[in-house]
């Protein structure tokens, strides 16, 4: 009964961890997933993803799901 | 079609002609190649750029590349697209990422090569972080 949890880029040194697993129990959505892991409050332009899907912090989750967090993406080339 | 990740530096035109030697399907297929080559610079906002590391969500990043491939070839008719992007360790002068796309005709080929690379850069979980001077900056979409 747990969620993984993945930070990446600047979260995931932000918080000084790059991985986490909660219980499940009480947790509803996306935001009770960074709340009960990452403990301050979500950064400007935090984007979310549910089963390397694009999330919605509203979205909801259950039990087995990898929940990321992330800054927005700067891939490819200028 | 092809999509790779990359954690060591490659050469793009020799990805290009031992993909499309490995494809007898395309064989007197395809009329146009388009080739689209990203390189890292040494300036970046004004400032020089010693190394970039790139750093990715791989199982993410996968998909979303075979997503918006599989898109590109529903909406134009192309014959076979080649993607390799580089994550980890970058310096300049080193290539980032290649889109190539065959097609029977080189419009279809601009469009659909011009779609995979923009599609990428804002939907492909990529982080770029640049060493600049004594330090490091993580690159946002407006850089």
């Amino acid at each position: 009964m747990s969620i993984t949890v993945r930070f990446f880029a600047s979260i995931r040194i932000k918080l000084g961890k790059s991985h986490d697993t909660i219980d499940c129990k009480g947790i509803t959505t996306v935001t009770d997933v960074w709340e009960r892991s990452a403990r301050i409050p979500p950064p400007a332009h935090l984007l979310a993803a549910v089963n390397q899907e694009y999330a919605s912090l509203g979205q909801a989750v259950r039990d087995g799901d990898e929940v990321a967090f992330f800054p927005p993406v700067t891939g490819g080339q200028e | 079609m092809k999509i790779q990740l990359l954690a060591t530096a490659f050469d793009p035109w020799q990805e290009i002609v031992r993909y499309q030697s490995g494809q007898p399907h395309l064989e007197g297929k395809f009329g146009a190649t388009t080739v689209f080559v990203g390189t890292l610079r040494d300036f970046n906002q004004g400032e020089a750029v010693r190394a970039m590391t790139l750093e990715h969500y791989a199982p993410m990043t996968e998909k979303h590349l075979e997503r918006i491939v599989y898109e590109a070839s529903s909406r134009w008719p192309i014959e076979d697209v080649l993607v390799v992007h580089r994550y980890g360790e970058l310096s300049p002068n080193d290539p980032i990422v290649l889109v190539a796309v065959w097609s029977a005709h080189r419009d279809d080929a601009f469009q659909a090569c011009r779609y995979v690379i923009d599609e990428l850069k804002t939907r492909a979980p990529f982080w770029k972080q640049e060493a600049v001077g004594a330090g490091k900056r993580w690159v946002t979409p407006e850089g």
